[in-house]
């Protein structure tokens, strides 16, 4: 073994360097199933505290749901705990077809592929169908997983103001010299809960033949009318070449992801994708979860319907009470705060109110720009949010903020 | 050629609403995020196709390329800008 102290040394200096700048993130630990009221202990070792969860990618209310719990108990007992394989070896199982086959169907494309995550789905899909004689043409605030996918394949890079029609058409003109285009882009963006485009983009994408990805995991399952997604939204499906999704997300948030798209993309990262090739395959209880999620999704839209209402009363509600949101109609609503510190010391405010709340700063967004992040559920009923609000409002209240816009919150505070 | 190369970086890389951002010839692009790396392809194909030039991949490096003084350099350097 050869930890040196030295090395000892500039670890340590590194981790309080983060800790002086405030930065540090530390874990509260949750003693009860995902949902809507969770049980928290934090700090460590603090009796639990009963708290409405307002930062769970739970959309759907579907993490803890009985039909789900059940189906991954009956594949645990009939399919086992894990296959301890990739999936070209002994992997795959009849159920990870048919999810795959069941993913393809709700999301209106012509073949799907799980992954691991979809942070594997992005790390994957670039390197396995582009290289150095394409390029690939991303919007500026997509997920860090499609940036770190983008380092590893070879392909020319170049980017586009965000959401900025204008600036991708002017960058697609630049590269009708390359083999191929791709257009990337979230569905949903998650920091600010705003839709991309869809329909202008794939517009573009077939005046200056490019293809279109879009990693969809903030909108998958509750975005469009029967919630396949933004490219529902846009009224845009079939015409999305690549789709990246989560099943850790509105979908059960369990674990795993997909490449859901062009058959001959799906199956070269069959062939190709690193992520794929050497990572274990999914737990059965996990398919067998996602399967029922399916399922109930495509049974009834009134989850998302819920989910469409519940968002509503809460941007209405933020809204009147006089704080600055950022207008869309995602189920992700960022309470814009601009000082890092003023973003930490409401979410902790709201946490001894009872609501669990995280404040976002820089450099999970750009500088200037702290907020705290809420997100709705399906799972939230109207008290559950009518109390939330009142907590904002007085909290809010403490800090003077209500009614202020940007330049007053920053004249009050500093950026 | 420092004003022409900052009003391309304002234009291209800036955001409306990046109003309070101050930028000047030794303003940090890249380390400070102004740039972002998966673009500089368009920084260099507008320096080359301004100044006549070619720049070779080795000299459009991210750290040749963290502020429009050090721009100015590379593009010199290789003939550019007439002087």
């Amino acid at each position: 073994m050869a930890y040196s102290g030295t090395l000892k040394q500039a670890y340590r200096s590194e981790l309080n360097t983060i800790e002086e700048k405030g930065l540090l993130k530390e874990e509260r630990y949750i003693h009860s199933p995902q949902a809507a009221h969770i049980e928290v202990e934090f700090p460590q070792g603090a009796d639990l505290k009963p708290v409405i969860n307002l930062c769970a990618n739970n959309y759907l209310g579907l993490s803890s749901h009985p039909e789900v719990i059940e189906a991954a108990h009956q594949a645990l007992d009939a399919r086992g705990y894990g296959l301890s394989s990739v999936r070209f070896i002994c992997g795959t199982q009849d159920i990870h077809r048919e999810l795959e086959g069941r993913l393809t169907e709700f999301l209106r494309t012509e073949d799907t592929i799980l992954f691991p995550s979809c942070l594997d789905a992005n790390a994957g899909v670039f390197e396995a169908v582009l290289g150095p004689e394409d390029v690939i043409i991303s919007d500026r605030l997509v997920h860090a997983s499609i940036v770190d996918g983008i380092r590893l394949c070879k392909a020319v890079t170049d980017t586009y103001k965000h959401a900025n029609m204008q600036h991708l058409e002017q960058k697609l003109e630049e590269h009708q010299d390359k083999r191929a285009r791709m257009i990337v882009t979230d569905g949903v963006f998650s920091m600010d809960g705003d839709l991309a485009p869809l329909d202008e983009i794939v517009a573009l994408g077939e005046r200056y033949d490019a293809m279109v990805f879009v990693d969809d995991s903030h909108g998958t399952g509750f975005i469009g009318k029967t919630g396949r997604g933004v490219h529902e939204h846009f009224g845009v499906m079939g015409q999305i070449d690549v789709i990246t999704t989560t099943l850790g997300k509105a979908l059960g948030g369990a674990s795993g992801g997909c490449v859901s798209g062009r058959k001959e993309v799906v199956e070269l990262c069959r062939q190709r994708a690193r992520p794929y090739l050497f990572s274990n395959t999914m737990a059965p209880p996990i398919v067998a979860g996602a399967l029922k999620v399916i399922e109930i999704l495509s049974r009834s839209t009134e989850r998302r319907d819920t989910l469409e209402e519940n968002t509503k009363f809460w941007r209405n509600g933020l809204t009147e009470a006089g704080f600055v949101i950022r207008d869309g109609e995602s189920p992700i609503v960022p309470v814009m705060l601009f000082n890092a510190k003023l973003a930490q010391d409401i979410a902790r405010d709201l946490y001894a109110q009872g609501i669990y709340v995280i404040g976002f700063f820089f450099p999970v967004v750009p500088q200037g720009q702290a907020r705290i992040r809420t997100q709705l559920s399906a799972d939230h009923d109207l008290p559950m949010l009518e109390q939330a609000l009142d907590a904002f409002r007085k909290v809010g209240e403490k800090y003077g903020i209500l009614g202020l816009d940007k330049k007053g919150i920053i004249e009050k505070y500093g950026m | 050629m420092e004003d022409v190369i900052l009003e391309y970086i304002r234009n291209e890389y800036l955001e409306d609403d990046d109003d309070d951002v101050e930028l000047d010839a030794d303003t940090p692009l890249i380390s400070s995020g102004i740039v972002d790396s998966f673009s500089m392809v368009s920084l260099k194909r507008f320096l080359e196709k301004k100044y006549d030039i070619s720049l070779p991949d080795e000299d459009a490096s991210a750290e040749a390329f963290d502020s429009v003084r050090s721009i100015i350099t590379v593009v010199k350097k290789h003939g550019g800008g007439g002087e």
